[in-house]
Parts: C-alpha cells; sequence; structure tokens
C-alpha cells in the first residue's frame, strides 16, 4: 500500500490521536499510542486543518491562500508530513 | 546542567500478575500488596507529573488490573490530562471492566503476547487458560475501537513463530506490534540461558521484520529491539539516564528505569517523602549518571556518545560489576568478550526449564551461583 494520499483523500486522526497544548514545554504536541511528538508551527497549521471533511486539495490550497506560498510546494511538504504520520498509524485516511 | 521536564512516567501499580513469565521486568524481589500506593497517593502522583512535563502515563505492573481501583486511576490520570496508555496481559479486564475504563477516557491498550497457541502461551505465562482469555479479551478490545498494540516478547522459544505472530497482530485489527527481544532485566537474568536467541534466529528476525514492515505499511506499525547481545552497539537507554522518563514502583519509590533498584550504591527516594519535582532534579538516582561527564574513556572518545550514551548502566553492573562501565554489549568495550562468551555458552546449551516469576527462586539462587563460581 502507498502511504501517499490522493487529492480527495480526506485525512482525520483516528481515536487514540490528538493534539493537545504542552503547558510546561509550550507549544502543541501530537500524543499518540506512547509517543509524544513536539509539533512545529507548520505542523500546527496542517493538522489544524486536518477535520476528517477537509481533503487534501483543500487543505494544501487553505494553506497555499494562508501563507501566499506556491501550491506544489505546500503539497510537497503536507504530503511528507502526513505520510509519516501514516507510517505510525497516526493517521488516517477517508477516500 | 540542564536538566529537561520528563516526557513519559512509568507506574508500575502493583507486582501482582497472574502470570508469571521467566523474562518478568519487575524485580526479583516482588513488593507485596500491602505496600501498594492507595489510589489518592497514585492521583496526587500523576497530577504531580502533569505538573513538571509528563505527557504519557504507562499504568503498568505487574498487571494493572488486578488493582481494584485500576478504574478510578485511569480516570484520575485523563483527568490530570495525561496519555493512558495500560500495559496489560489482559487477564482480569472484563467486558464491563473495558467499558468503564473507556468510559474513564483510557487512551490506548498494549497487550502482551507471550506465544502464538495455547500451548505456548500458557507454558510461557506460566498461566494455563491464559492464552484462551487473552484473545477474548483482544477481541472485545477490537469491538470497542480501543487503539491497541500487540507487545509480543520474543526469545528463543517463540522467535520461530515469528511470521505467525504478525499475522496474528493484523488478525486482532492491532495498529502496532512491538516485537521486543527479551532484554535481559529482572527474572529473565535468572532464566538467561533458556531464553537467549540464536545468532540465526536474531538474523531471521530482522529480516522478517523489515519484508512484512513493508508489506503491511499503513496496516500496521513495528517497533523492533533486537536482541542486543548480537548487537555491535548497546541499545540508547531511554535518550540517556534520568533524560525522559521516571519510573514508579508499586510502594511510591522512583527509579530512573525499572532495574535501577539492582545498582546496588544508589539510592532511591519516595512520592510519599518528596515531590516528584524533587526526585526528579534533585534526586541523587536521577544524577549518578545525567548526561556524558561519568562516562569512561572508551565512551568519551567515541562519535556514539550522544547516540546510545553509553548502553544500558543495568547491565554494565550485572555483566561487568561496575554500573559507570561502558556497556558491555558495545564491540569496544574491554569487557565485550563477557557478551561473547554468554552468548557461546547459550548456543551450547539446551536449556528449556524455566524459573517462573515469582516461583522457586531460592533453589535457582544457588544454581545460579553455583555456575558462576
Ligand atoms: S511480564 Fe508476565 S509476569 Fe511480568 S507482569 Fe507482565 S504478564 Fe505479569
Ligand atoms: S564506546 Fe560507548 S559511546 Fe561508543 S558505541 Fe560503545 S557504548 Fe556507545
Amino acid at each position: 500500500m502507498t502511504l501517499a494520499l490522493a487529492a480527495d483523500d480526506r485525512p482525520y486522526l483516528p481515536r487514540g490521536v490528538r493534539v493537545v497544548e504542552d503547558r510546561v514545554r509550550g507549544g502543541k504536541v501530537l500524543l499518540a499510542p506512547e509517543k509524544a511528538i513536539a509539533l512545529d508551527a507548520i505542523g500546527v497549521a496542517i493538522l489544524s486543518r486536518v477535520t476528517g471533511t477537509a481533503s487534501l486539495a483543500e487543505i494544501v490550497a487553505d494553506l497555499a491562500a494562508t501563507y501566499d506560498a506556491p501550491e506544489a510546494q505546500i503539497l510537497e511538504d503536507v504530503q511528507r508530513f502526513m505520510m509519516g504520520l501514516r507510517a505510525r498509524m497516526f493517521l488516517g485516511v477517508r477516500p | 546542567m540542564n536538566v529537561l521536564p520528563p516526557i513519559a512516567m512509568l507506574a508500575e501499580l502493583t507486582h501482582r500478575c497472574p502470570l508469571a513469565c521467566p523474562y518478568c521486568s519487575n524485580p526479583t524481589e516482588l513488593q507485596a500488596a500491602q505496600d501498594e500506593l492507595d489510589t489518592e497517593t497514585w492521583a496526587d502522583v500523576f497530577r504531580q507529573a502533569a505538573d513538571i512535563g509528563v505527557l504519557q502515563l504507562h499504568l503498568s505492573g505487574g498487571e494493572p488490573a488486578s488493582r481494584r481501583d485500576i478504574v478510578e486511576l485511569t480516570a484520575a490520570a485523563r483527568a490530570a490530562g495525561l496519555y493512558t496508555n495500560l500495559i496489560t496481559s489482559g487477564i482480569g479486564l472484563t467486558p464491563r471492566r473495558l467499558d468503564a475504563l473507556e468510559a474513564a477516557g483510557l487512551d490506548h491498550i498494549q497487550l502482551s503476547l507471550q506465544g502464538t497457541n495455547a500451548d505456548l502461551a500458557d507454558w510461557i505465562g506460566g498461566y494455563k487458560g491464559g492464552f484462551e482469555r487473552k484473545m477474548q479479551v483482544a477481541h472485545a478490545i477490537r469491538e470497542r475501537g480501543i487503539p491497541l498494540t500487540l507487545n509480543a516478547v520474543m526469545h528463543r522459544h517463540n522467535l520461530d513463530d515469528l511470521e505467525r505472530t504478525i499475522e496474528m497482530a493484523v488478525e486482532l485489527g492491532a495498529r502496532r506490534l512491538e516485537v521486543a527481544c527479551v532484554q535481559f532485566h529482572g527474572w529473565a537474568t535468572i532464566n538467561r540461558v533458556q531464553l537467549m536467541p540464536t545468532r540465526e534466529q536474531t538474523e531471521d528476525a530482522k529480516r522478517i521484520v523489515a519484508e512484512a514492515e513493508a508489506r503491511l505499511r499503513g496496516v500496521l506499525a513495528f517497533d523492533f529491539v533486537p536482541p542486543d547481545y548480537y548487537s555491535d552497539f548497546p541499545k540508547a537507554c531511554m535518550g540517556g539516564w534520568g533524560s525522559a522518563g521516571l519510573n514508579v514502583t508499586p510502594n511510591g519509590t522512583v527509579l530512573p528505569c525499572h532495574a535501577a533498584e539492582t545498582i546496588p550504591h544508589l539510592t532511591f527516594e519516595n512520592v510519599r517523602h518528596r515531590t516528584l519535582s524533587e526526585i526528579w532534579y534533585d534526586g541523587d538516582a536521577f544524577n549518578a549518571y545525567r548526561g556524558t561527564d561519568w562516562l569512561p574513556e572508551t565512551c568519551q572518545t567515541c562519535d556514539r556518545m550522544e547516540i546510545d550514551f553509553g548502553g544500558c548502566r543495568c547491565q554494565a553492573l550485572a555483566l561487568v560489576g561496575d554500573a559507570g562501565a561502558t556497556d558491555p554489549v558495545c564491540r569496544k568495550s574491554p569487557q565485550h568478550f563477557i557478551v561473547r562468551d554468554i552468548v557461546e555458552a547459550a548456543a551450547s546449551e539446551d536449556a528449556s526449564d524455566f524459573v517462573y516469576r515469582g516461583k522457586e527462586l531460592e533453589r535457582l539462587g544457588r544454581r545460579c551461583q553455583s555456575k558462576q563460581a
């Protein structure tokens, strides 16, 4: 199975994976089974758009508009980030 | 030294367990039920942990479900804002209790797997009927959709079933499989000869895991802990001593690692007398091997020093007799011959009579001593 998302795939955080405030170190952290990942600004920007209803294409378009950056470059970043999460089973995908 | 806040805490709620795995990481001197911290004290420890930066809480044991208050403890952990992971054999998790744990906000379950069939699993776990009950629990977990990791502890007697173990993880709906080759601490030290995999098994395991990882991408995630006796370099102990995690034993003693009590010159503090924050930042046991300054010359001149921090302190003590030595698993260690000898001796012996956790220790104590002499 390929981990890459198709344009109309809709990613979501499965049960047991959530983003929380790290009140001691500051910033946000992704909590998953036996893992805590500190999120940088890009990670937060991506995951705050992962709603389960928005498609990959919509997420990328939204980010490109918000940060005034070329869609192709944003797509590459988002795809890489999401594939990493998917490999660890931290991200689900609905067609 | 700049000490960072801890990320994870392992709460050994109890040493009681219906199983008796011969590799149990609990100390060979098990604590009794009457010494265990009560519900309120644990709840307070969870809050303190969250306050000093802990994000991940592992509710472990022994068998954590042997605590009658496991549901209240889970609720208290969630209320403190911790990600709660139950590390269990499954025994004692009735459907009703699973419902209650779910309602209490349990995030994830790590279910141990002793073997792939009843004969093997019940022999290894020393508990008849355990495998069947575990399978029932696994199905109940799946029905509820509780995120599941299967933790397969692997050794000489079940490594040949690795392919089947992987299949089972998929069948049971686990998202993650830990292929955890036995680490030689606690009871596993006593059963080292019986548990030591062969070099061939080790090589096969690496290949099988790599193939399965590629095949099951997006279906099952893997965590592979290879048998370190066959490695060139030691495992990085938790990213360095006192750097990421802490361990609280049933009676409230706070340890930098679950086997730390085997290091005789260290003294450990208890949450009944000091705050978790004081223990983490100022405790002698935590500061004993923090950083890298204390490391011997072999490591000081090595480019892997910031990667593995000289390996495991408890293993250095157990095999070299000095907790401050380079982990003898490392091929650069002047004492590496000790590990080589152990591996060779294990290959030529065919021992399959386990000493089960909590049983027969005295008899074995004598046998071990006479062997080492
Ligand atoms: S390793 Fe086995 S005996 Fe030890 S706590 Fe786990 S299930 Fe019980
Ligand atoms: S010499 Fe020390 S730092 Fe280097 S690999 Fe061995 S244990 Fe690690």
